[in-house]
């Protein structure tokens, strides 16, 4: 399976117009989960967007796997937030559309788009029309697309951002799991701090806009089943919301408690 | 990266409420290809019928109109009635001539309608999509735009070789701005996103443009494409009047000439059923390219 690449943030500063939106150092290594988690408005998707290619930094370089980013970058697949597909493909069909930018031969498309939406759990449901699938279904069609393109980094942008919470605990183990098979890098973006720590080996605290790195939170063991219902999760959750301004004053705390 | 085919066994163990069960839709394939669900013929017998009863309607009126010679200070004495008019079309079915004006009418408009439709959508998309070209072209196509496609007749004679030409011509001019202007305006509507995901996969400027901006702004394009072949028929019998040799519009003009009244109603009625069927076989065309859009917008 293709491994992940290292990603490379440094002295990244981005800008619209002469408004800075983001100012970031960081370096992620290959097959890691890196979450960044910030407030709304402080310049995450700003962020992916420039590690896509999307945007061109006005200072400072944004490598993958030590080359810089530029232009269409197939190294980096995203997974939006909003509706990203193409509306009037099937789910077969959109996942066929990234495999043909790979390059895949036209006769092996179907088959292989088949099984990729076969591993997201959506059998049955090749032929459906975007409009005709939840909002989780189709969050998962996303990802095969973005597997379809045998990413080495994911850029993933609040993709369950707008889902209820139980499809999107199901999504976020759908998640891990399929990282777990191809041992991609992610970035993920949220604003959630259970889901940052349900899903990062490491979470990039933001500040708000330009979004300036504040702090970075290891992890250990990362992605323990049932390791939110420890007293540990609760206490690193608490520091969390504290650092990033956000927490019930101390006595409220769980050891204030 | 290596190219071990993705296994198909799925990632997700049986016991996991992540595994969506397929759930049967009925009824949802039915949504989008609805003709061949039994009791379709009834219900297009239905709409047909609907669809009679104020033409019959109008005919009876037609009918009562002339046949009592009614002045009601429009004349109606002298308008011809259903009676005159179905015998001179009668007369025009078994001669060659009214087909080969029927067909010339036709050929027109399909090259003149096509030829817009093509460079419409491309210079649409041309103008749309680059700020260089909207600003060389766009203020051309504001010039062009308001002139009555009739007016360019008399260029279009000094032209053009022939006059069959300068027809097609002067068809192509009118019907060519509404298409190019809703596709502009698709282009600007059209969702970031999709482009974006698009080239964060790997495609190209020519991938986005066929597979991403084309399909996504044909909802636009076919509201533009319905406009324009209206637009299209009333040029084409306007110049085949004024500068025709053959034509539906040449035949009603030529009809008035010798004073030929019902002649005159067979062409106007022979123009309004083409119309309509152009306009029919156009919206059929959209519905089908577009099915991807939610019922109540299409
Ligand atoms: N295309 C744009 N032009 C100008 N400002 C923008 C643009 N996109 C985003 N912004 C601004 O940049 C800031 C960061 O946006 P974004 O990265 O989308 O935030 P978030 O962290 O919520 O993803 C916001 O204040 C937003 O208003
Ligand atoms: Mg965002």
């Amino acid at each position: 399976m293709s491994a992940g690449a290292p990603v490379r943030l440094e002295g990244l500063r981005l800008a619209f117009g002469d408004m800075p939106a983001a100012e970031v150092d960081l370096d992620v290594r290959s097959g890691e989960i890196v979450v960044l988690l910030g407030p709304s408005g402080c310049g995450k998707s700003t962020i992916l967007r420039a590690l896509a290619g999307l945007l061109t930094p006005t200072a400072g370089r944004a490598e993958v796997d030590g080359k810089p980013v530029g232009g269409s970058n197939e190294a980096c697949a995203m997974v939006f937030q909003e509706d990203a597909l193409l509306p009037w493909r099937s789910a077969a069909r959109n996942v066929e559309y990234a495999l043909k930018l790979r390059g895949v031969p036209r006769g092996q498309r179907r088959q292989e788009a088949e099984e990729l939406l076969a591993q997201v759990g959506l059998e049955g449901f090749f032929d459906h029309l975007p409009g005709q699938l939840s909002g989780g279904m189709r969050q998962r069609v996303q990802l095969a697309r973005t597997l379809a393109t045998r990413p080495r980094v994911m850029l993933m942008d609040e993709p369950f951002g707008a889902l209820d919470a139980q499809t999107r605990s199901e999504m976020q183990q759908l998640l891990i799991s399929v990282w777990r098979q191809y041992g991609t890098t992610i970035l993920f973006v949220t604003h959630d701090v259970d889901e940052a720590m349900l899903l990062g080996d490491r979470i990039v605290l933001l500040s708000p806009r330009p979004a300036v790195v504040r702090e970075i939170v290891d992890i250990r063991s990362p992605r323990r089943p049932g390791a939110q219902f420890e007293p540990e999760f609760a206490r690193r959750r608490y520091e969390i919301l504290a650092s990033m301004g956000d927490a019930p004053p101390a006595e409220l705390s769980p050891e204030g408690a | 990266m290596t190219t071990t085919p993705v296994s198909q066994q799925s990632l997700i163990p049986t016991n996991d409420p992540t595994a969506v069960t397929p759930r049967p839709r009925p009824g949802l394939r039915a949504v989008l290809r609805p003709l061949p669900v039994p009791g379709a013929w009834p219900r297009r017998l239905a709409a047909g019928a609907q669809a009679a009863l104020p033409l019959a309607a109008a005919l009876l009126v037609w009918y009562l109109l002339t046949a009592n010679d009614v002045v009601l200070w429009l004349r109606f004495d002298k308008v011809p009635g259903p009676a005159d008019v179905f015998d001179t079309l009668k007369g025009q079915l078994t001669s060659g001539s009214y087909y080969q004006d029927l067909l010339a009418s036709l050929r027109r408009i399909l090259l003149g309608f096509g030829l817009a439709a093509v460079s419409g959508v491309a210079i649409g998309m041309a103008i749309g999509r680059s700020r260089v070209v909207q600003a060389l072209v766009r203020p051309l196509i504001e010039v062009a735009r308001p002139i009555p496609a009739i007016a360019l007749v008399p260029l279009a004679i000094l032209m053009f070789p022939t006059g069959e030409q300068g027809i097609v011509f002067i068809t192509f001019f009118a019907a060519f701005f509404p298409v190019a202007v809703s596709t502009i305006h698709a282009m600007k509507t059209l969702p970031k996103v999709w482009e974006e995901a698009a080239r964060t996969m790997g495609a190209r400027r020519l991938s986005v443009l066929a597979h991403v901006v084309l399909p996504g702004a044909m909802p636009g394009i076919f509201s533009g494409l319905s406009v324009s072949m209206g637009v299209a028929w009333i040029c084409v019998i306007s110049a085949e009047m004024i500068s025709g040799q053959f034509g539906i519009g040449y035949y009603t003009w030529q009809s008035y000439g010798l004073l030929d009244y019902s002649g005159v109603v067979v062409g106007m009625l022979s123009i309004g059923i083409l119309g309509w069927g152009t306009a029919w076989l156009v919206e059929r065309l959209g519905s089908r390219v577009n099915r991807w859009l939610p019922r109540s917008a299409r």
